[in-house]
């Protein structure tokens, strides 16, 4: 075995550290950077290595008016269908001060559906610096005992022309693992946005 | 100055790493449950290392059925019963999509109370399926001068097949330093779960 010696102040090739040291708790595992993506999915990654993962969205912009949603995976990404039932409350607020409220949202939940579950208020994609970011939770997706709980909070420049803060709280209703998230909006493109996935230690 | 070596691909002996950051969401305890216990508690390592204390419930599962899930803090003796004001609200939908509600909730806040902090509305089932899983964050416990600001979200399984997103936040009106936090359900045994507790590192 060739001995290998420090590199002034930089060591190379070096693919793993000593348990001792800790390296944090919240680790990256992927991103993914949209580009006229039709949709951004994560079919790796997700497994019981970690009882929670995090995913962050980054200024989400569509292609044209559109709204961003999320799905889930039993079969590694083959079928986003996953049984969903969910909550829905936003808080919104005009530039202009017309109009400020919270409720409870309707339209944005689900009752043991099996589509996508929106996540964020409607984007405009004519003005370039509107988009939404945002994150999701889910929690121990690998659990074969229990339903998949997830929560998601995402704030968007609304194409009313106000902050749009939209909160989802729900469970995949499957005592099956979950293995894959997909994003998706719910007409054309994603133009552009950073999507990562992070595992909790 | 003893030679250092590296071996292969992976440095041996080496404990600390001096300048290289090394993320900053520091896993401190696991608290495993397996079987019934009437409370997980955190007693040691609240302290003044960290500003933000995260704590991660996952799946916790009740041995009763419609339970709700609590917290509850220590101010320097050793019960947990630091007074606290908070606020509480919640959204929820029934999975037949009959039935949805959104509003706040007097019944689950505190005023200057010191029981334990209800953290969900309406019972957790105990279903072999049905659990909570949720966040609640501990702000400044060491501080001998403010109150001790936490906030939580979580979503359950309610007992009558509901997910049921709730959030809650208050102060512990206390300016001891905390150094304990217990969760436990109002009635009966917390079957099994995770719980951990992370520090957010300062710098």
């Amino acid at each position: 075995m060739a001995l290998n010696f420090c590199n002034n102040n930089s060591l190379s090739a070096i693919t793993s550290i000593p348990a001792a040291i800790s390296g944090g708790a919240l680790n990256l595992i992927s991103t993914q950077t949209a580009s006229s993506s039709s949709t951004i999915s994560f079919t790796s990654g997700i497994d019981s290595t970690y009882k929670e993962y995090i995913f962050k969205y980054y200024n989400v912009h569509p292609s044209t008016g559109a709204s961003l949603y999320m799905n889930l995976s039993a079969d590694g990404g083959s079928n986003y269908n996953v049984t969903k039932t969910s909550s829905a409350f936003r808080a919104f607020h005009q530039e202009d001060d017309g109009g400020a409220s919270i409720t409870y949202l309707t339209g944005y939940d689900l009752a043991q559906g099996t589509g996508s579950q929106r996540i964020s208020g409607a984007i405009n994609a004519s003005n370039a610096d509107e988009s939404c970011s945002g994150t999701l939770h889910l929690f121990d997706p690998s659990n074969t005992t229990f339903v998949k709980h997830f929560i998601a909070e995402t704030n968007a420049y609304g194409e009313s022309v106000y902050s749009h803060q939209l909160f989802i709280g729900g469970y995949g209703n499957t005592t099956s693992a979950i293995n894959a998230v997909q994003f998706s909006l719910n007409t054309g493109n994603i133009d552009s946005g950073t999507f990562k996935l992070y595992g909790v230690s | 100055m003893a030679l250092v070596k590296y071996n292969n691909r992976s440095i041996l002996n080496v404990t600390a790493l001096d300048s290289i950051a090394s993320g900053s969401l520091n896993l401190i305890t696991t608290n495993t449950i397996s079987s019934g216990v009437s409370s997980s508690s955190f007693t040691s390592s609240i302290d003044s290392t960290y500003d933000t204390y995260i704590f991660k419930y996952i799946n916790c599962h009740p041995a009763s059925d419609g339970v709700r899930f609590q917290v509850n803090f220590r101010d320097g003796s050793t019960a947990f019963d630091a007074t606290k004001t908070s606020t509480h609200f919640y959204a929820f939908q029934d999975e037949g999509g009959s039935t949805t509600n959104f509003r706040y909730d007097t019944s689950h806040d505190l005023a200057q109370g010191t029981g334990y902090q209800d953290l969900n509305t309406s019972g957790v089932g105990n279903g072999n399926d049905e659990s909570i899983s949720g966040t609640l964050y501990l702000f400044s416990p060491s501080s001998t001068t403010f109150v001790k600001h936490f906030m939580d979200t979580n979503n359950m399984y309610f007992s009558d097949n509901y997910t049921i997103n709730s959030r809650t936040a208050g102060y512990c009106n206390v300016t001891a330093a905390i150094d304990g936090v217990d969760f436990k359900f109002n009635s009966g045994n917390i079957d099994s779960g995770v719980i951990k507790m992370y520090g957010l590192s300062k710098s």
